[in-house]
């Protein structure tokens, strides 16, 4: 009975993240609206696009091979399963030790490389040029993601995210300079790695300064259905990652109940707004940069993040 | 015409079919040792080579893991050397010196005492040697070969000089007795020094690895393939063997080095294959990449052992010795793959290739499992084996030195770079080989390579997944080999729930690529069962959109190095030294604008160039003793005697 009580928790983990993506999106983009005294999209819009899309036909470029048409849905279950994999409401389900925090990196990361794959695949210049661009800002957020990785390894002792949320919500954490720097790192890749202002622009159709959305020009119908939900989710999944490791009140533990768990829910609701909110404020705040700066922004992330590792190599209670 | 093939034929067939006989044999026989009575040590003594002294061999744990990953990638090599040694032209330049190659690899493995690891070990290089010159009318292969020759007949002397150092004053050949001899700390410091020297300059660690590139490349694919898959893991083997075994206990510093060189090595193979736009030579660099993981997860190991961790030593040796059997399936797999490249367009030049996908499939699919894998994505094998040198570097905040704390975290970093550039590296060998249209003719006329190939090729991509979901199987038969070296293991994998790893036994992480697989499986197919389900099923194929300008030539596309441009730009200018001009022509002239980019190997110029330099000087200068009178023979002659004399005067 309790595993089959486990397992329902691990599905309304994975079913939560699917249908919460498209809503945290159309969140995000009404508060930027309403940010600059615009009326914005319905909060729903999100799901309507992206019934539009399933059902419009899909118009393939002449020279499309089988692996452009494969990669949607392989985007689509990597980030799924990763998403699935981070701790939201409540931490150690049922399978949440399949994978610890370097496999999530490492399942965006293989999601990331056939987008880029497929990006490639036309033979157009602007999915070579979208390709290309990804793959330099993924060579330094890539690197950058782990060393926050191994920090927050070595000051909760594991990889497994589930450990990880559980230490940072004990007392014995406490105030440390690593995880400061480490929380300033993870937003920095956050931000470039959900294409986000000022890294790149999701609204934008100006063809030179587009990284993500050059490279999935030639999409269309279903197949971007996919990719776009993929995108939402690995939105929900940094929002929940951030929100799991350093906001990690109220995250229901190993074996709660259902009280518990509806109380994580509501915790995990609550942390989602304000994050976004955040989120909104921030890329109307600030400008998006030349790419070539990029690498300078990450190359910051980078630094910030190996500098919190060394630190707790220095000493475990810095 | 057809009366030449038909005499080749059989010959190539013959050749290679005993060669998949003999290696499936070994590797029956050595498995089968492995499995039954790991712990057990073979060791014989036959009246070969030197007179009085004979020839030792033995079989342990170790040398049986070697030997695995030796007859695997011989008997898929030769598998594949069926039908791709059809192409050859001249296959009387290759067929002699290919099972010579194999043997001589064998018996370095096998060797326990310094004269005949030396002895196979030349053996080897020579036959290597050869086959690296099949194709010697090319100039570039003729200048490739010269200085494979040179840098292995350094490599040879570096290990001459350390087992010399080993076998002390009383001179002992047998590796029995250097095991005894607890050489003393500068000895010990001098061996791993020339031993990175010399099994470091065969595997390819930087800034000895500047003839791996040209090497490598210039054999054929098949000879490529063991070249970079199979003989690095034999001078890896070297390396463990005498610093891990001959050498006893390491010093704390040992894995200082060891990591720093391996963590350099990594950086900049993958930035040099990144840059390159030749598929076998980008293959080549990614293979010094690979080496700079192995060597940094041996430092570890060193700086563990040196500090009494034996369980984290067990795991850092671990992930090594597993990224090498990792690294012998993918990159034999990709250079296969290559190989069926070049048969089938004749091109290796990656701006020349495009849109293959179309035209080979089935290679095209290994190659992309080759290409996942070897980019550390899961669930497949690069990944497991990246997972368990990250969880290694996790252990060592335990480590006392300062030296090490400073150091492993940067180390740390160092792979996780290449990690990332591994990847762009790889969506840019097969993105641009294999996807896009096609940029040349010879790509249009292309047809899938012959079954031997694919049947080789399927087979290591096969290995590829299995090694990846199923890490468990491997980690515990490599135990022996940690036990006898580290005196610890890892964890028993195989009894984990689900059959999950775990890294050490106290730990609290876990990797579980069997179920990646299986979630990543069920998910995809969800997905597309729904989608086929609910959505529309409309589909049109149009032209791709080019905003507006239909029918771009495809010289337009992406190239290799356009497609690396972000990234040299980012690192080249501190790699590479790499700086770009732009001539842009005044307006209204004619001319096109053009951009140059300066790029250099500063591994090359820093070492080689200066060596050169002075060996040229140096011969200008003595070229004048060969015209001297006798007069000034005899005076030369006579200062060397009288030199000579007061040296053994004055010797204690």
């Amino acid at each position: 009975m309790a595993v089959i009580f486990e397992l329902a928790v691990q599905g309304a983990q994975m079913l939560l993240v699917l249908l919460l993506a498209p809503l945290l999106i159309g969140f995000v983009r009404k508060v930027k609206a309403r940010l600059v005294r615009r009326q914005g999209p319905l909060l729903i819009q999100p799901y309507r696009d992206l019934i539009r899309l399933m059902r419009k036909e899909v118009v393939l470029a002449d020279n499309a091979s089988w692996l452009f048409r494969v990669t949607p849905y392989l985007i689509f279950a990597a980030t799924w399963v990763a998403a699935a994999l981070v701790p939201t409401f409540a931490a150690g389900l049922q399978f949440s030790w399949t994978a610890d925090l370097i496999v999530i990196v490492a399942l965006l990361g293989s999601a990331r490389f056939f987008q880029a794959l497929a990006g490639m695949d036309v033979g157009t210049s602007f999915g070579g040029i979208g390709a290309s661009r990804e793959v330099m800002i993924a060579s330094l957020a890539e690197p950058a993601m782990l060393l926050i990785v191994f920090s927050l390894a070595l000051v909760a002792g594991a990889t497994q995210l589930s450990t990880v949320a559980a230490f940072m919500g004990s007392p014995e954490v406490g105030l440390r300079v690593s995880l400061g720097m480490s929380l300033i790192a993870l937003v920095m890749v956050a931000i470039a790695e959900n294409a986000r202002i000022p890294v790149d622009n999701p609204a934008t159709h100006l063809e030179l300064t587009m990284v993500h959305e050059a490279m999935i020009l030639e999409y269309s119908g279903r197949h971007l259905a996919m990719i776009e939900l993929a995108t939402f989710l690995k939105l929900v999944l940094y929002v929940s990652l951030i929100s799991c490791v350093f906001l990690p009140w109220g995250l229901a533990h190993a074996g709660a109940g259902p009280k518990a768990l509806a109380l994580g829910a509501a915790a995990y609701l609550v942390k989602l707004a304000v994050l976004a909110v955040l989120l909104a404020v921030f890329e109307t705040a600030v400008a998006k940069m030349r790419v070539f700066r990029v690498p300078d922004f990450l190359g910051a992330a980078l630094m910030l993040a190996l500098l919190g590792t060394l630190l707790l190599f220095v000493s475990r209670s810095l | 015409m057809a009366a030449v093939v038909g005499r080749r034929a059989p010959a190539t067939s013959l050749v290679y079919g005993a060669a998949l006989a003999i290696s499936a044999a070994l590797l029956a026989i050595v498995a089968g040792h492995l499995a039954d009575n790991p712990g057990v040590v073979s060791a014989v003594a036959l009246p070969l080579g030197l007179p009085w002294t004979g020839a030792r061999f033995r079989l342990d744990s170790l040398s049986a893991f070697f030997l695995v990953v030796v007859n695997l990638g011989g008997a898929v090599t030769s598998l594949y050397g069926l039908g791709y040694g059809r192409h050859e032209s001249q296959p009387h330049r290759v067929l002699p010196f290919y099972p010579a190659f194999l043997a001589g690899m064998n018996l370095v493995v096998l060797a326990d005492d310094a004269f005949s690891f030396l002895l196979s070990w030349e053996f080897m290089s020579l036959a290597s040697w050869a086959l690296v010159m099949a194709h010697h009318r090319d100039e570039a292969n003729r200048r490739a070969g010269y200085i494979y020759l040179v840098m292995a007949s350094f490599g040879t002397l570096a290990l001459l000089l350390a087992f010399g150092l080993l076998a002390g004053p009383a001179g002992t050949y047998a590796f029995d007795a250097m095991r005894a001899a607890h050489p003393g700390l500068l000895a010990a410091g001098a061996v791993l020094a020339l031993m990175l020297l010399g099994a470091g300059s065969k595997a390819g660690l930087v800034p000895l690895h500047a003839w791996l590139p040209l090497a490598h490349p210039a054999a054929p694919s098949h000879v490529s393939a063991l070249m970079s898959g199979i003989m690095t893991k034999v001078a890896i083997y070297g390396f463990i063997r005498v610093v891990f075994d001959l050498l006893g206990e390491p010093a704390w510093w040992s894995g200082v080095v060891v990591l720093l060189i391996g963590g350099a090595t990594a950086v900049l193979g993958i930035l040099h294959a990144l840059m390159e736009k030749d598929l076998k030579r980008l293959l080549a660099y990614s293979t010094i990449e690979n080496i700079g993981v192995v060597f940094a997860s041996l430092g570890l190991a060193l700086a563990f052992k040196a500090n009494a961790m034996p369980s984290a030593a067990a795991l850092a040796f671990t992930a090594a010795l597993f990224h090498v059997l990792n690294h012998s399936f993918f990159k034999s797999l990709l250079f296969f793959g290559a190989g069926a490249v070049l048969s089938a367009t004749g091109e290796r030049d990656m701006e020349r290739l495009g849109g293959l996908i179309h035209r080979l499939p089935v290679t095209s699919f290994v190659f992309l499992v080759g290409c996942v894998s070897i980019s550390a994505l899961p669930p497949f094998n690069g990944f497991a084996s990246e997972w368990l040198v990250f969880q290694a570097i996790l252990q060592s905040p335990e480590l006392p030195q300062w030296g090490l704390k400073v150091i492993v975290p940067a180390v740390g970093g160092m792979l996780a770079l290449a990690a990332a550039l591994a990847a762009a590296c790889f969506v840019k060998a097969f993105g641009i080989t294999f996807l896009g249209r096609a940029r040349s003719t010879a790509v249009e006329r292309a047809h899938e390579v012959d079954r031997w190939s694919l049947a080789a090729m399927a087979m290591l991509a096969v290995f590829c997944l299995l090694a990846g979901i199923l890490p468990g199987f491997v980690i515990d038969s490599l135990s022996p080999v940690t036990l006898s070296l580290i005196g610890d293991r890892m964890p028993v994998q195989t009894a984990q729930p689900w059959l999950s790893i775990v890294p050490i036994a106290e730990s609290r992480s876990s990797y579980n690529g069997l179920l990646v697989f299986v979630f990543i499986t069920i998910s995809a197919s969800l997905a597309a069962f729904f989608i086929h389900r609910f959505a529309s099923h409309a589909l049109r194929r149009g032209p791709a959109w080019g905003c507006g300008f239909a029918d771009a030539v495809p010289s337009a596309q992406y190239t290799a190095v356009s497609f690396a441009q972000p990234i040299r730009r980012v690192f080249g200018s501190f790699a590479f030294r790499a700086r770009e001009t732009v001539e842009m022509p005044a307006p209204g002239a004619l001319e096109p604008a053009r951009l140059k980019v300066d790029f250099h190997d500063v591994a090359w110029e820093t070492f080689y160039q200066p060596i050169t330099g002075a060996i040229d000087f140096a011969t200008d200068r003595l070229n004048h003793l060969q015209f001297l009178t006798i007069r000034r023979y005899l005076t030369l002659v006579f200062l060397y005697l009288v030199i000579l004399l007061l040296v053994l005067a004055l010797w204690p």
